[in-house]
């Protein structure tokens, strides 16, 4: 079925109202203004408003919005709370903890300068900056496909299309469907954070990372909570590696954050690296147990939890960057993969990437460039860019935590940061993609996780509860399986469907006995974190955008 | 003929509702808000109308701070030709925003105001009517169906005992209900019209308003949460208490 | 001392049982209660309203107009008997209230309080705002407090009382502009969910759409509606518009009974007005038994039928 859809035609569209597609946005108005000419600019975001899906940590570092808006603090930007101490741990068992003395805190991970902010908070302060130089936001739509004018190497990107809307399960219009319509633009800027669904189509259509280590990528889970006043020591930063993960292993890494925020807000979250290896590790559970160790249990207790969320992040770092630039567009922030794994920062990066981008497109279109070309200045910006000598520096991190684990891993990376400046004479280099790293189901050790109390630790559904997830029920399932049979026939008697564990938002379940086993898809929990899209071993289930507005909605998160 | 929709600003109703532990209120930092759910289908309604042309112009009215801007450019985009933003930064209640709303109907001389039954945050179920009662015009809550005839409404209310039919004199205030109709999505180019259509802002004291004595809140905390009941062991035990309690 | 006037709901000569519930908060806010009943003749309600315990008198509007009663032709007369010494005047939470109240209020120039679901005193109370997810404690100011009840929070007073009737006449100026036509009792098919007073939920431990029939039998032999989990709507056993739950319908019947369902939060956040909870679930640790008032563990496939015919 055709249909008619109505066409708008911009300069630029920014895919992803995050850090780097509205820095982006900022950026090319700024270069316009400065020229004193016009570069029309739109964003479209699949959040029901900007900030909905975002989700970081998060400790901020500065430096990009300094670059952005020097004047942020005037503006009014939401960066209150400044770091006010740091503290990392060893956690070598439920209970047992050492704590790293400062002098062997490697360079990566101090925080002078820093704040503790909320990013989504921040986002909807870009956008409001975004907007008063001029740049159209549209929340709630979601970029469905690229539009692609066919021609050689895999042709030329013209903008992208929003998804229809009102389209029943079943796929057939419903009496109030609509078209979704098409942005046209001489470029776009895919900003759609890790694993963007465009993002990996056009990585995969141009072979974007044909001469890149493959992406390496963690699922981060956060909670805010608010704990009693004498509680709360805002600023206060802490880092813990090992338990319930693994210290001196690498099969299963990661490692938890707690910062103190504003408002009696403390927020807590456990990253894991998707390159786990146990089946049936599920990194929720892993989560909640780390809240009873007492070293995060101190925080915590007396208090409420009033969020939850969970969102896969990029970390491969430098060496897995792919190409940045195809004809008519280009990858920024975590679309790319520029998150800084050593500081466990991205939002800095995403910042500049977006700002280098900008600055590259503004350049070829204020001097007439008409668009669709694959502009190599961008590339050639980053190079020149405090942002690739900090991934630089930072690029053997996560390979070597990989080979080494937490402990000696992180030995070798505080002699890397703090005796050689992050220039290690050689890169360490991980090939191995994280959806090839489980081992068969049968080799590996069933995990028992204790029960939720109720108090510190919860379970899924009451979590997700907490990230305000909607969808419109009825409308086709945006978790495709490419082959339905995959996880019945192969995946449940290989790794007993891993889907059901490492999903942090309970879509995936193997319901029924015997040959009536199924596997069942609650589509309308997901919160849009993409782990399923990378870990599936099979890599047999694709993440699309859901009718614009669904997924979860977030407040400062 | 003229309709005027009054539509809030409220807390997104997708949005999981936290009390301040302090007991001040609710957390609205940071949080999505989006138009009264009951505002959207009083619009939709009136674009209806407009679309069988019954209704001619459609002006969305809000009371609210900066933010409310936001609210009337979704009302634009829902198909209002113009809107008119109250600004008032604090809290208004019922009474004081019908005095203000009576005071734009006069002004533009509206035949229709149409008003969700309720909005989502206070729940009070009380500005249409009392626009109304401010105005001496007829009222039609709980609408689940409209029909404009001439000079005269025909409307279809949802009461406890069923579905009610008045019949009522224009100019009048309808309120919807949920079954009234189903909103539309809104259309991206449609968004990016309402960008352009103009606003007008006015204070109380342009209208003449001077806000009424409010309720105090002295207090706000979470409902408290329901506690565990007693396990039956029979079927026959469960149905004697169903039976005890007059429920069945 | 409070001086307070009930307004009186009542169809085809019948006092509606909304009324003594309203009279339980005139009964706590304390004072000299009156009940009023507009009618186009209404002895027969105004006999039954003085039988309830509390009530010091009744008074009879009797005026044609009245007969199909509309909000714009009883708001003025009540205004008239608000404005004789009354210090509340309340009226049942029900549609007839709702529509009621802040016209009358609007009249006083108060401002109204919606929903009372209890009293701390003259002109304190507590009331649902957001959906029933903050209990808000309020002030009222100077004035008449002008209030509407909500049912669920208070219990009919007894019928003990012996109340002298009064016909009064009030002088106020009834509009015309609102004329009743007709009014439709609801069909007696299965009730609609959202508003049906009793209703029976499904859950993903029926199995399949066919096995939902058990659900049907037992809602339709007691007048309840029928509603589903999120994971029964899920798995495709019966369609999306019967999901019951936060982002489903949120309803609050007199008597809800879950079966097989386990209770996930979302659940649970759409059923917790509901006046009784009944879980029949197998499994013990089920979530749902924290809430339910009336639990029964077994297997729904024998509870059902069982019950079903018991009842």
């Amino acid at each position: 079925m055709s249909v008619e859809r109505d066409v708008m035609e911009y300069d630029v569209v920014v895919v992803g109202a995050g850090p780097a597609g509205l820095s982006a946005a900022c950026r090319l108005k700024q270069k316009a203004a400065e020229a004193g000419q016009d570069i029309s600019v739109c964003v479209v975001e699949k959040g029901s408003e900007v900030g909905a899906h975002i989700l970081s940590g998060a400790v901020f570092e500065p430096r990009a919005l300094n670059e952005l808006f020097p004047d942020w603090k005037a503006k009014g930007a939401p960066l209150n709370v400044p770091v006010a101490g740091d503290e990392i741990y060893f956690f070598r068992s439920e209970s047992a903890a050492f704590k790293m003395p400062n002098l062997f805190v490697p360079k990566t991970m101090h925080n002078e300068g820093n704040y503790v902010i909320s990013l989504g908070n921040l986002c909807r302060w870009l956008a409001k900056q975004a907007e008063d130089l001029g740049v159209e936001i549209y929340p709630g739509f979601a970029a469905q496909h690229a539009i692609v004018e066919p021609g050689p190497d895999g042709g030329v990107i013209k903008g992208v299309q929003i998804g229809d809307m009102g389209i029943n399960r079943e796929g057939e219009r419903k009496p109030d469907f609509t078209p979704g319509m098409e942005l046209r633009a001489k470029y776009t800027l895919f900003a759609e954070g890790c694993r963007g669904h465009l993002g990996k189509q056009l990585i995969a259509q141009y072979q974007l990372d044909k001469d890149a280590d493959a992406q390496h990528y963690g699922i981060g889970i956060k909670e805010i909570w608010t704990v009693p006043p004498e509680k709360h020591k805002p600023g206060l930063v802490v880092h813990t590696a090992g338990w319930p993960l693994s210290l001196t292993g690498t099969d299963a890494l990661g490692g938890s954050f707690l910062y103190h925020f504003e408002n009696n807000q403390v927020v807590v979250g456990l990253i894991v690296d998707l390159s786990y290896t146990n089946p049936y590790l599920s990194p929720f559970d892993e989560f909640q147990r780390l809240k009873h160790h007492p070293v995060i249990r101190k925080h915590l207790e007396g208090g409420t939890r009033t969020s939850y969320g969970a969102r896969a992040i990029c970390k491969g770092g430098l060496n897995s960057l792919p190409k940045m630039v195809f004809p008519g567009g280009a990858l920024i922030g975590c679309d790319l993969g520029t998150l800084n794994f050593a500081k466990i920062k991205g939002s800095h990066t995403a910042m500049k990437s977006g700002m280098l981008a900008a600055e590259a497109v503004a350049e070829a279109l204020l001097a007439g460039d008409e668009g669709g070309k694959a502009l190599d200045s961008y590339p050639a910006k980053f190079k020149a860019s405090w942002l690739h000598d900090e991934l630089f520096r930072s690029r053997n991190f996560g390979p070597i935590m990989h080979k080494f684990g937490a402990l000696i891993g992180g030995a070798l990376n505080y002699m890397e940061q703090n005796w050689f400046g992050g220039n290690f004479p050689f890169t360490v280099h991980d090939l191995k993609p994280d959806y090839k790293s489980l081992k068969p189901a049968a080799e590996s050790a069933k995990i028992e996780y204790p029960k939720p109390d109720g108090k510190l630790s919860f379970d899924k559904l009451s979590s997700v509860f907490l990230s305000s997830t909607n969808h419109e029920e009825d409308q086709p399932i945006h978790l495709q399986l490419k082959d339905p049979s995959i996880p019945i026939a192969k995946n449940l008697p290989m790794y007993a469907e891993p889907a059901q564990r490492y999903c942090p938002a309970g879509v995936y379940e193997v319901v029924g006995e015997g040959d009536a086993k199924r596997f069942q898809i609650n589509a309308q929990n997901c919160v849009h974190c993409k782990t399923c899209d990378i870990k599936d071993p099979a890599q047999n289930i694709n993440w699309v955008a859901p009718e614009g507005g669904g997924g979860p909605n977030y407040a400062n998160m | 003929m003229k309709a005027l929709v009054s539509v809030k600003r409220v807390v997104d109703y997708n949005v999981r509702i936290q009390v301040k532990s302090d007991g001040t209120g609710v957390v609205t930092d940071g949080v999505k808000h989006s138009m009264n759910p009951f505002d959207e289908i009083a619009m939709e309604e009136a674009v209806r109308l407009k679309e069988k042309g019954k209704v001619t112009e459609i002006v969305a009215v809000t009371i609210g701070g900066d933010k409310n801007e936001e609210t009337l450019r979704t009302a634009l985009a829902f198909g209002a030709d113009r809107a008119i933003h109250i600004k008032e930064a604090g809290e208004v209640q019922p009474l004081t925003a019908a005095k203000a709303f009576a005071a734009v109907l006069k002004k533009e001389g509206a035949q229709l105001f149409i008003a969700g039954k309720q909005a989502i945050d206070d729940d009070a179920n009380q500005t249409g009517q009392m626009v109304a009662a401010l105005l001496d015009i007829a009222q039609a809550t709980f609408a689940s169906k409209v029909e404009v005839e001439g000079n005269k409404a025909i409307v279809t209310r949802e009461v406890d005992a069923g579905l009610e039919t008045l019949e009522v004199d224009l100019p009048a205030v309808i309120t919807a209900d949920l079954r009234l109709n189903e909103p539309r999505y809104l259309k991206l180019p449609d968004i990016m019209k309402a960008k352009k259509k103009p606003v007008e802002t006015v204070s109380f004291a342009d209208l003449g308003v001077t806000p009424a004595a409010g309720l105090k809140t002295t207090k706000t905390v979470p409902p408290p949460s329901r506690s565990k009941g007693i396990v039956v062991k029979t079927v026959d035990e469960l149905v004697s208490a169903l039976k005890a309690k007059g429920l069945v | 001392m409070s001086k307070i006037l009930v307004i009186a709901e009542h169809a085809e000569g019948k006092l509606n049982a909304s009324v003594s519930k309203t009279l339980a908060v005139a009964e706590k806010i304390g004072g000299e209660t009156h009940v009023a009943v507009l009618a186009a003749d209404g002895a027969a309600v105004a006999a039954e309203a003085a039988k309830l315990a509390g009530v010091a008198k009744v008074l009879v509007v009797n005026n044609a107009a009245n007969a199909q009663p509309t909000s714009a032709v009883l708001a003025p007369q009540i205004v008239e008997l608000a404005k004789q010494g009354y210090t509340h005047v309340l009226f049942p939470g029900t549609t007839f209230g709702k529509d009621l109240a802040p016209r009358v209020a609007a009249k006083l120039d108060v401002q109204q309080v919606s929903d009372i679901m209890a009293v701390h005193g003259a002109s304190s109370f507590d009331r649902p705002t957001y959906a029933g997810n903050a209990i808000t404690t309020v002030e009222a100011p100077a004035g008449t407090v002008v209030a509407t009840v909500r049912l669920a929070s208070f219990n009919a007073v007894a019928q003990t009382g012996s109340a002298a009737v009064e016909t009064v006449s009030v002088s106020a100026a009834l509009p015309t502009h609102t004329r009743f036509v007709k009014l439709e009792a609801q069909k007696s098919e299965r009730p609609d969910l959202q508003s049906a007073a009793k209703v029976v939920s499904g859950g993903r431990a029926l199995g399949s759409s066919e096995n939902f029939k058990v659900v049907y039998a037992l809602a339709d032999k007691i007048g309840a509606g029928v509603g589903a989990s999120r994971a029964a709507v899920d798995s495709g056993y019966v369609p999306n518009d019967m999901q019951v739950g936060q982002t489903g319908k949120i309803i609050a019947p007199e008597l809800y009974i879950a079966v097989g369902i386990s209770g996930a939060i979302q659940h649970l956040a759409g059923i917790k007005d509901a006046r009784t909870i009944v879980a029949i679930n197998k499994d013990p640790e089920a979530p749902i038994f924290e809430v339910a008032d009336f639990g029964l563990v077994g297997d729904l496939f024998q509870v059902l039928p069982e019950m079903t015919a018991k009842l």
